[in-house]
């Protein structure tokens, strides 16, 4: 089956004064359903990649591949339509429209789909209650908490039913309770079968996906993966990690010349 | 747009000032030319004078002066007119010089006061009350009849018969003109043209011929008064000529309105011209809000554009997105103009008794042009919407 993504030397290097090499030399292949977390120091290209992951950048170097589709060969409309109907964002910094309400702003994700009007509204109340934020739905973005915010942000990704999630930090601003419902909610989506990418600094986080990447200095890195035995979602098997299973060893992080694209 | 609706209206502010302007200039402009061919069309347009003056000693040899043999009848046979009517001031002093007074009694033997009050009088022939448009308060007006037998009978205007103190003709009063007695057969209410016949005694030619004698031909004491349908004056002032004298066609003097369209061009082109300028230097001014405010709001809403584009928004969904908010405070500044610009005619209407007269179209088409400099105004913000790239824009 055709990875979902496909990752061949992808670099991407911000051009400036000092060239930031935020992204070096990257393979990484995911297959659909899975749920992948990934970890790493603040800085070291975590949202980068999660943005070339997500069309909504394109790498500098190197080759991606979305379903075995090079996004460089897609139009504009192919790719516009597969972010919209089938990549769903949950930003590091939620990015919510602050003079909309809750459900304007969860409606939003629905816009650019094709969903009707009375749909949308549905899905996104659906989605609204499924994050715990029902009572809240009329309420001003700007005037929302940070948790809120956050949760918002979740319902807003979860409303226009993507296949490919992927969420910067989405339990970053939640006490423990409601981080614990919110990743159980993404255990639940994972068993629906969404390919799940989730960047975070909370290694029981991190813990709860089947496998885990490491990103520092811009190189990627395969960090632990659970046993094939003990797959799909469920509470945190720490026991069950085998990390002699690891098909592929950490690559070697070596500076690389700015000139190398 | 609608969630900043101060900054809106402000934007909105050149574009409604630049369609008020041109509503206000293109109604001001019609309901002005209205005016003009108000009173142009009702009576100027339609009426040609032709006078006998000339000079006599440009005349060749054995031609006479004068406006011809029946000039009423001449007239009437030229194509376009509708009523013709000729008439003569007589000179009604007296032996002793002075004018005749109008009196309903006979005056006393010559010497004693003059009893009663002075009056103008017009021989006219019978056309002339039509050709005047002449209503009657009473009685009647005379007719060839009167003309061909001298009969001595008076119609008197309004104004003339309040003076002399008659205000009814059912018992056939008598007015006397110095010694000479008329019958009097009617009272004319008003007249839409040549309104000295208000204040006059008028008689039969013929009547006043032979009372006080025939006017000097060649000196421009006849005068004939053509009523013409619309817009023939001009035709009929050019034919009138040699209806009236096949002969010497120059003998006669001939006076037709000037071109209701040249004049009429004449407004549109000055003052139109310079206030459709001011217009649209407002509307290029309002353009340049328009254009700098979206453009504002392009800058401060990039993470939005992100956010959008991250969710499933093509490039160019993201510009019809500020496209459709430019054009829409175009269209409602050019609704809030056309509003101004109407109310400015009817004021300036108002101060100036005119009717106002504003095109509808031009009311329809303001928020049209409106929408259309905000779409102008859209389309560089637009377009630098359009381009922005999400990752960068989601960073900002
Ligand atoms: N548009 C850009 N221009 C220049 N440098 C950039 C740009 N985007 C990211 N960088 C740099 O690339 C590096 C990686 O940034 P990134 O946002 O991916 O980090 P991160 O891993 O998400 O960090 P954090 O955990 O704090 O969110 C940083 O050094 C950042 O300054
Ligand atoms: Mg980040």
């Amino acid at each position: 089956m055709t990875p979902v993504i496909d990752m061949r030397g992808v670099s991407r290097t911000f051009d400036g004064p000092s060239p930031v090499h935020a992204l070096r030399d990257v393979d990484l292949t995911i297959e659909a359903g899975e749920y992948v977390t990934v970890v790493g120091p603040s800085g070291s290209g975590k949202s980068t990649f999660l943005n070339l992951v997500g069309l909504l950048d394109t790498p500098t170097g190197g080759t991606y591949l979305i379903d075995g589709i090079d996004p460089a060969d897609m139009g504009e409309r192919h790719r516009s339509a597969l972010r919209g109907d089938r990549i769903g964002f949950v930003f590091q910094s939620f990015h919510l429209i602050g003079h909309r309400s809750a459900l304007d702003n969860t409606r939003l994700s629905m816009v650019y789909t094709g969903v009707p009007r009375a749909e949308r509204t549905a899905r996104a109340r659906t989605a609204l209650r499924r994050v715990g934020l029902s009572h809240r739905e009329h309420a001003l973005a700007a005037t929302l908490s940070g948790g809120e915010r956050q949760r918002v942000a979740i319902a807003r990704a979860l409303a226009a039913r993507p296949s490919l999630l992927l969420c910067d930090e989405p339990t970053g601003n939640l006490d423990s309770t409601t981080a614990a419902s919110v990743l159980s909610l993404l255990d639940e989506l994972h068993a629906d079968g969404i390919t799940l990418l989730v960047v975070t600094h909370d290694t029981g986080v991190a813990a709860r996906g089947q496998r885990t990447v490491i990103i520092r200095d811009g190189c990627l890195s395969e960090g632990s993966r659970r046993c094939p035995a003990a797959p799909g979602p469920g509470p945190p098997r720490t026991g069950f990690r085998c990390a002699t299973s690891c098909p592929k060893p950490p690559p070697a992080c070596s500076p690389v010349p700015a000139g190398r694209r | 747009m609608l969630a900043r609706p101060g900054r809106t209206a402000l934007t909105g502010l050149g574009t409604v000032i630049g369609i008020t302007v041109f509503v206000a200039t293109l109604g001001l402009a019609s309901t002005a030319a209205g005016q003009i061919g108000d009173r142009f069309d009702a009576m100027t347009a339609t009426e040609v004078t032709v006078t006998d003056q000339s000079n006599v000693d440009d005349l060749p040899g054995g031609v006479e002066p004068g406006l011809g043999e029946d000039p009423e009848k001449a007239a009437m046979a030229v194509n376009g007119v509708t009523a013709a009517g000729s008439y003569f001031v007589p000179d009604i002093r007296e032996p002793g010089g002075e004018s005749a007074q109008g009196s309903l009694l006979p005056p006393g033997p010559p010497g004693t006061e003059p009893a009663g009050v002075s009056v103008d009088v017009l021989a006219v022939s019978p056309g002339y009350f039509d050709a005047v448009h002449a209503r009657l308060a009473h009685g009647r007006v005379f007719d060839s009849f009167h003309e061909e037998n001298t009969q001595p009978v008076a119609v008197l205007g309004r104004a003339a018969a309040h003076r002399i103190g008659l205000n009814g003709v059912e018992h056939r009063p008598t007015l006397f003109v110095g010694r000479h007695p008329f019958t009097v057969i009617g009272i004319v209410e008003d007249v839409e043209r040549h309104p000295a016949t208000l204040a006059s005694v008028m008689v039969p030619r013929s009547s006043a011929m032979e009372t006080w004698g025939a006017p000097e031909p060649g000196m421009g004491e006849n005068t004939l008064i053509v009523d013409t349908r619309m817009g023939a004056a001009q035709q009929v002032g050019d034919e009138i000529r040699v209806a009236l004298r096949p002969d010497h066609p120059a003998a006669l003097q001939v006076q037709v309105p000037p071109d209701p369209r040249t004049l009429r061009d004449g407004i549109d082109n000055d003052l139109t011209g310079l206030f459709m300028a001011l217009a649209v230097v407002c509307l290029g001014v309002g353009a340049l809000g328009i254009a700098n405010t979206t453009l504002v709001s392009v800058i401060e809403r990039v993470p939005e554009i992100g956010l959008r584009r991250a969710m499933g928004a093509r490039r160019s969904q993201i510009a019809a997105q500020f496209l459709t908010e430019s054009a829409g405070s175009g269209f409602v500044g050019g609704m809030v103009g056309a509003a101004l610009g109407a109310g400015t005619v009817v004021v300036v209407s108002l101060f100036q008794g005119w009717g106002p007269l504003l095109d509808p179209r031009t009311i329809a088409a303001a928020p049209l042009i409106g929408a259309g400099v905000g779409l102008v105004a859209g389309a560089y913000p637009a377009w630098r919407a359009a381009r922005t790239e999400p990752a960068q824009a989601l960073r900002s």
